[in-house]
């Protein structure tokens, strides 16, 4: 008998487990409920986007590009960097990826060391710590605190420094609380990091996705211009999950090594996904801003329901989730999701799936048409109230 | 209120009820009925339509776009003309256009007598009327932004869930 364990890597068997393979499993045997579980947009990708990439098609645009990617698309993406946020590079600090997943791992891969800290606030994103873990890296969740509006404090960051701290990871506008960073709150933050050796992932994904106020990176501070890797892509700016791109934009001597390990284990993000992403960044400003404003709708629609219905909730500022306190049910955040998945057929995550932060929280994604989220909240009060 | 809000929902839907537009906004329904009132009275609303496919149905329909040569009117310019030709029900509807000519409508009809009989009997004799063009409607795919003959997208097809 062969006997696996013995044969599988340690640090990969150190991976944490998604806490909640079991909700999933449930959601999966009950394909009829209604879902407000998904990470990706509703809208279907702007046509202009795939007629791009159907005309590369077309002409036989097939074959690998240069490992770090297209060099007009490199050339797009600093340039809308540039148009959106002043954010200053040359093609040169590009490298595009699969997807920005594909970037968070080269960008950890490249500057950690065994036993090197990650600083990563908390609840967020699933993929930091499993990487940082496989490294042999250290995780160094912070947990955010609904008083805070589930910002990242200064002082916390400082607090949290040691001197095996390496990288620390950004992630506004965030998944799943959907807070943001404001430009007073980056100031205190370079402050602590300025004259340190630590590397800030800044991982963008939801820059275009903010409401009522505009996106800033810290990367625009010129003091951490040299120490930023940021991370974007267009999955939920331009509604293209499915063709996985993304790029991280950084000094170049990182940028440099990252292009190494990409290299070897990826080649090259899919050729026809680079073309239809240069149009994407060129030609469809307005179709962010309709999306944009069918969000904003949702959001507040969210806001104010579960409010109503006497489930604390902070208004987001930033992607495409709100985030409601669930402790008034008396019920664990799993226990919470599970029961009003059996009751009511609605499916929404629990805050626990994005660090042990999330507890008392759940998630709920609005990338839904205004009736499917009717029915939801309809569902989600009516549980409540059985509860009560 | 929003009124923006209010329009763009009744633009995708003019069958939203009050009580869902209230429910959506997070106003009150008297105050969305009345602000539907008032736009509708501003003529910013202009009236509420549906999308039909006549092709599936038993009835006879012809559809044809005709682009008019006209001469402007001294001090009226082109709106006396224009109130003219948009006076026949059987325009449905009437721009004015830059390009070769200087109007463009569309009719709809029974048949193609009835098309050619408006266009010679109706409308090119009209004073100041030099010329027209009749293109009729073979088969229409989009409609006022609806696809209707044309395979729709597929539905929801994301998992239910993702991180």
């Amino acid at each position: 008998m062969t006997n696996y364990d013995k044969l599988l890597s340690k640090s990969a068997k150190a991976m944490r487990p998604s806490g909640i393979r079991r909700f999933f499993d449930l959601v999966a045997e009950m394909p009829e409920c209604i879902s407000l579980g998904v990470g990706e947009p509703d809208f279907q990708t702007p046509w202009d986007i795939r007629d791009a990439a159907i005309h590369s098609l077309e002409i036989g645009r097939t074959k690998y590009t240069a490992n770090s990617g297209l060099k007009e698309l490199r050339l797009a993406i600093v340039e809308w960097l540039k148009r959106k946020y002043q954010l200053e590079y040359s093609y040169e600090n590009v490298i595009v990826t699969v997807g920005g997943s594909e970037a968070i791992d080269l960008a950890i891969r490249a500057l950690l060391e065994k036993d090197e800290e990650v600083i990563i606030p908390e609840p967020c994103y699933v993929s930091y710590e499993p990487i940082t873990t496989l490294v042999g890296g250290k995780p160094v969740p912070i947990p955010t605190k609904e008083e805070n509006d589930f910002r990242i404090t200064a002082k916390e960051i400082e607090n949290a420094i040691t001197d095996k701290t390496k990288i620390l990871v950004l992630s506004y506008p965030n998944n799943p609380t959907g807070a943001v960073l404001r430009h007073e709150d980056l100031e205190e933050i370079v402050e602590v990091l300025k004259d340190k050796d630590i590397i800030v992932i800044s991982d963008e994904i939801y820059s275009e996705l903010t409401y009522g106020m505009q996106f800033e990176s810290i990367a625009q501070f010129e003091e951490m211009k040299d120490k930023t890797i940021v991370i974007n892509g267009f999955s939920k700016t331009f509604s293209m999950t499915g063709w996985r791109l993304g790029y991280a934009v950084g000094p170049k001597e990182i940028i440099d090594v990252m292009t190494k390990i990409h290299q070897s284990c990826i080649m090259a993000a899919p050729t026809t996904s680079q073309y239809a992403g240069i149009v994407a960044l060129r030609d469809c400003d307005n179709d962010v801003e309709e999306m944009r404003k069918q969000y904003d709708l949702r959001r507040q629609y969210c806001v104010r329901k579960l409010n109503e219905m006497g489930l604390h909730t902070f208004e987001p500022k930033g992607a495409f989730y709100v985030f409601p306190n669930i402790t008034s049910s008396g019920m664990s955040s799993e226990e919470f999701c599970e029961k009003l998945l059996e009751s009511k057929q609605v499916a929404i995550i629990p805050g626990t799936a994005f660090g042990e932060s999330g507890e008392g929280f759940a998630r709920i994604s609005y990338a839904y048409s205004l009736d499917h989220l009717k029915e939801a909240m309809k569902r989600i009060k009516e549980f409540l109230e059985e509860i009560k | 209120m929003d009124e923006m809000k209010l329009l763009n929902l009744l633009a995708d839907n003019p069958r939203a009820t009050i009580t869902d537009l209230a429910d959506i906004l997070g106003e009150k329904e008297s105050d969305i009925e009345s602000g539907i009132k008032d736009l509708e009275n501003k003529k910013v609303i202009c009236g509420y339509h549906t999308v039909i496919n006549w092709d599936k149905t038993n009835e006879d329909h012809v559809d044809a776009m005709i682009g008019v040569s006209a001469k402007p009117e001294r001090e009226n310019g082109y709106d006396k003309i224009a109130e003219r030709i948009a006076k026949f029900p059987e325009v449905s509807s009437l721009y004015l256009i830059s390009g070769s000519s200087e109007f463009l409508l569309s009719i709809n009809a029974k048949t193609m007598r009835e098309v050619s009989d408006f266009v010679g009997e109706k409308l090119a004799p009209l004073d100041g009327v030099s010329s027209t063009v009749t293109m009729f409607v073979l088969k229409k795919y989009k409609v006022n932004g609806v696809n209707i003959a044309i395979e729709n997208e597929e539905d929801d097809d994301r998992l239910p869930i993702s991180l």
